[in-house]
């Protein structure tokens, strides 16, 4: 959020640093302590008010963990979905409820990215530009879901770090849910969907994806002919070993176009020698 | 091969118990508890499962660090998978989350602990309610509680949300952030082994690591250290992305040739391309060439090559990606994610990109790369955690094996720069001008 640094004027000397407009060379703390205000206080619970959802629910969390101060990440968590942020308001109902002090809920908030800090659209958009998913086109991607999403009040883009869905990269994680692959021209259809409050992007959500390895499918198909699954036991010799075609095993030559499926009888040599 | 922790992985209903019972779930549970804690250890011990999380540590040494006897002590699954590269865990508890609770119980029987947590990244909304549902079953069950199945273990298990802290997979950062804190790392010693969560005795383990424990029960440890080679026993889950025509989650054993992986299961790069580099372990692995295609995938072989096998994420680039745009990606990630307390990575990172786009747009010269590379020598080793190694390593790595590239993109980008066009003697002033 911070300002860039001013670009420096031509002839102004060695001496003149470029700064932000908080004064530091680097960016990140542009809000200055008050030092005129008092000290944090844990909130009166008299005189403030929670509503009772949510005070019920951080109870709750509370009540999970040895150290009730354990729940502030489940807690403020919860009271961004009652207030869309982390509000002022919003810290001072969890400090009252957990008898924290504000000032150590925001400093925790500050350093999570998924709590807001500042006022933000009720739904997020978090378009993962790491560097699997921005090999595959995440860049043009961002900026198409932004210019999709321009003056949607309620819809907040941001880009995100790596949130472990490489396999479907590029991808963007909708209010929590994963889609992927997503093509710059799915950036419409995303923004249309969350408006009009449909699942979004349905065939590309991640849920409904099936697992890459072969040797599962092998399995899985395998499993369904002959009506059940079968699961490690003990000892070397399985007799549904055969059944997997999986990878080949180290012993195999290595070479760059080694077939995916190998066919049942090469397995079950390869299974018996390492099972 | 066949598959055992990714067994019927996309059978329908897995992540209910009763499909789960039916493959025969908590078999191995009932088996553990009919053995002493010291006989289950003893039969992970034998196993050799080295850590799936990125350091490789063997699990049953950790889990012994403990110490004995009746206190509160804690067992963390590590499920906060934040690595570039990695989602092996992510597919794990969202199709499976009973074998992982299955192993966290047995774990935690083998080393005395009465509560344990799953630390699940924020952002992985759909897998921490899957988890939820199937700790509420397993309570039912009688799988979770007090006296679980007759025995005299007993154990509770939360599901904590994390909130979007790449920082927070760091063992102690994790501990902080559990404990309601801001994630930063702790120093050690002492050791979670020691004083962990909440000053107890902790043992902290990855999904990927207690999810292979149930089998490790269920063949016994000898025959479980007979897959894969040696140092490097077991199952692993590789997670391939990037440059691949078949980007996912694979179980291989341990040992076969990297190229079978990236080549045979993800389909290799793209008809027409070759491979740059590719990263073994996630963005904090040292990157390989495609000369080193042959190496064994274990833990060894990579620590031999230079690099590591790190959490099993293998990132593959091809030929059409400039190393600078890699290298920067990397940098500005770990610059992004790192928690500020320690100055040479708070500084080494935010230097490090710095230098990066000064490169980028033609403002620097070859001495650049070596001072860049001094910095990352000088992150290494000088920090509480590894977050500001896991950016020095990688970038330390480009920089060697890539240099010539680095060269010759600063040279062409040079002359579309204000500096390509200036006299030699204007040009200091000029870099500091524009910097």
């Amino acid at each position: 959020m911070s300002a860039e640094p001013a670009p420096r004027q031509a002839g102004s000397g060695p001496a003149a640093v470029p700064r932000f407009t908080h004064g530091s060379r680097v960016p990140g703390w542009d809000r200055a302590a008050d030092l005129e205000r008092d000290p944090a206080a844990v909130p009166d619970p008299a005189t403030t008010e929670v509503p009772a959802d949510l005070r019920r629910e951080i109870a709750e969390h509370m009540a999970k963990y040895p150290d009730r101060r354990s729940a502030v990440l489940p807690a403020l968590a919860a009271a961004q979905r009652v207030h869309g942020w982390c509000s002022p308001q919003a810290l001072e109902q969890v400090a009252c409820v957990m008898a924290l002090t504000p000032a150590y809920l925001d400093a925790v908030a500050t350093f999570y990215d998924m709590l807001e800090t500042e006022p933000v659209g009720r739904h997020s958009v978090y378009v993962c530009t790491n560097i699997s998913c921005s090999m595959c086109g995440a860049d043009e991607l961002l900026q198409e879901v932004r210019a999709a999403a321009a003056g949607e009040q309620d819809i907040n883009v941001r880009a995100f770090e790596c949130m472990g869905a490489c396999d479907i990269a590029p991808m963007a994680s909708v209010d929590g849910v994963y889609v992927g692959p997503l093509e710059p021209a799915d950036a419409g259809r995303l923004v249309k969907d969350i408006l009009a409050g449909r699942p979004v992007l349905e065939a590309k959500q991640l849920a409904r994806r099936p697992c890459a390895d072969p040797g599962v499918r092998a399995e899985q198909s395998a499993a369904g002919a002959s009506g059940q699954g079968h699961r490690a036991r003990a000892g070397a010799a399985n007799p549904d070993v055969s059944s997997s075609a999986g990878p080949p095993m180290k012993g195999d030559a290595p070479g760059p176009a080694a077939p995916i499926e190998r066919p049942p009888a090469a397995d079950g040599q390869n299974g018996g020698q390492g099972g | 091969m066949e598959r055992l922790l990714f067994a019927g992985i996309d059978e329908p209903g897995l992540d209910t118990l009763e499909v789960y019972e039916r493959r025969g779930g908590y078999q191995a549970l009932r088996r553990a508890l009919q053995m002493t804690p010291e006989a289950v250890l003893h039969e992970l011990e034998e196993s050799e499962l080295r850590g799936r999380g990125g350091a490789g540590f063997q699990m049953a040494k950790k889990a012994s660090f403990l110490p004995k006897g009746s206190m509160d002590k804690y067992l963390c699954c590590n499920a906060d998978e934040s690595e570039p590269g990695a989602f092996k865990d992510r597919e794990l508890m969202q199709k499976n989350p009973h074998q992982l609770i299955e192993g966290v119980v047995i774990a935690a029987w083998s080393a005395g602990i009465n509560r344990a947590f799953i630390y699940i990244r924020g952002e992985y909304v759909l897998q921490a309610d899957i988890l939820d549902a199937a700790v509420a079953e397993a309570e039912r069950a009688g799988y979770l509680g007090e006296r679980i199945l007759g025995s005299e273990h007993t154990l509770s298990l939360v599901v904590h949300r994390g909130a979007g802290a790449y920082i927070c997979g760091e063992e102690t950062a994790l501990l902080d952030s559990l404990e309601g804190k801001r994630g930063n790392p702790r120093l050690k010693p002492p050791f979670p082994a020691n004083q962990g969560l909440y000053q107890g005795p902790t043992l902290i383990n990855n999904v990927e690591t207690l999810s292979a424990v149930p089998h490790i029960l269920a063949m016994g440890g000898a025959d479980y250290a007979r897959l894969g080679v040696a140092n490097s026993t077991g199952t692993k889950v590789v997670s391939v992305s990037g440059h691949v025509q078949r980007p996912g989650n694979y179980e291989i054993e341990l040992g076969i040739p990297s190229r079978e992986i990236i080549y045979g299961l993800a389909g290799g790069p793209p008809e027409g391309r070759a491979i740059k580099c590719w990263f073994p372990g996630g963005s904090s692995a040292p990157v390989l060439t495609a000369e080193d295609l042959n190496l064994a995938y274990d833990f060894d072989s990579m620590a031999k090559a230079g690099s590591m096998l790190g959490s099993g994420s293998i990132i593959v680039i091809d030929d059409s990606t400039p190393i600078i745009d890699v290298a920067l990606k990397v940098a500005k990630f770990y610059r992004h994610e790192s928690c500020g307390k320690c100055t040479p990575c708070r500084e080494g990172t935010n230097w490090t990109v710095t230098m990066l786009e000064r490169i980028d747009a033609g403002l620097a010269t070859p001495m650049d790369l070596d001072i860049m590379a001094s910095v990352q020598d000088h992150i290494i080793g000088h920090c509480l955690c590894v977050l500001g190694d896991s950016m020095a390593m990688p970038i330390g790595s480009m920089i060697a094996k890539f240099r010539d590239e680095f060269e010759a993109h600063m040279e062409a980008a040079r002359h579309s720069s204000p500096l390509g066009t200036a006299p030699p003697d204007t040009a200091p002033a000029l870099i500091q001008g524009a910097v």
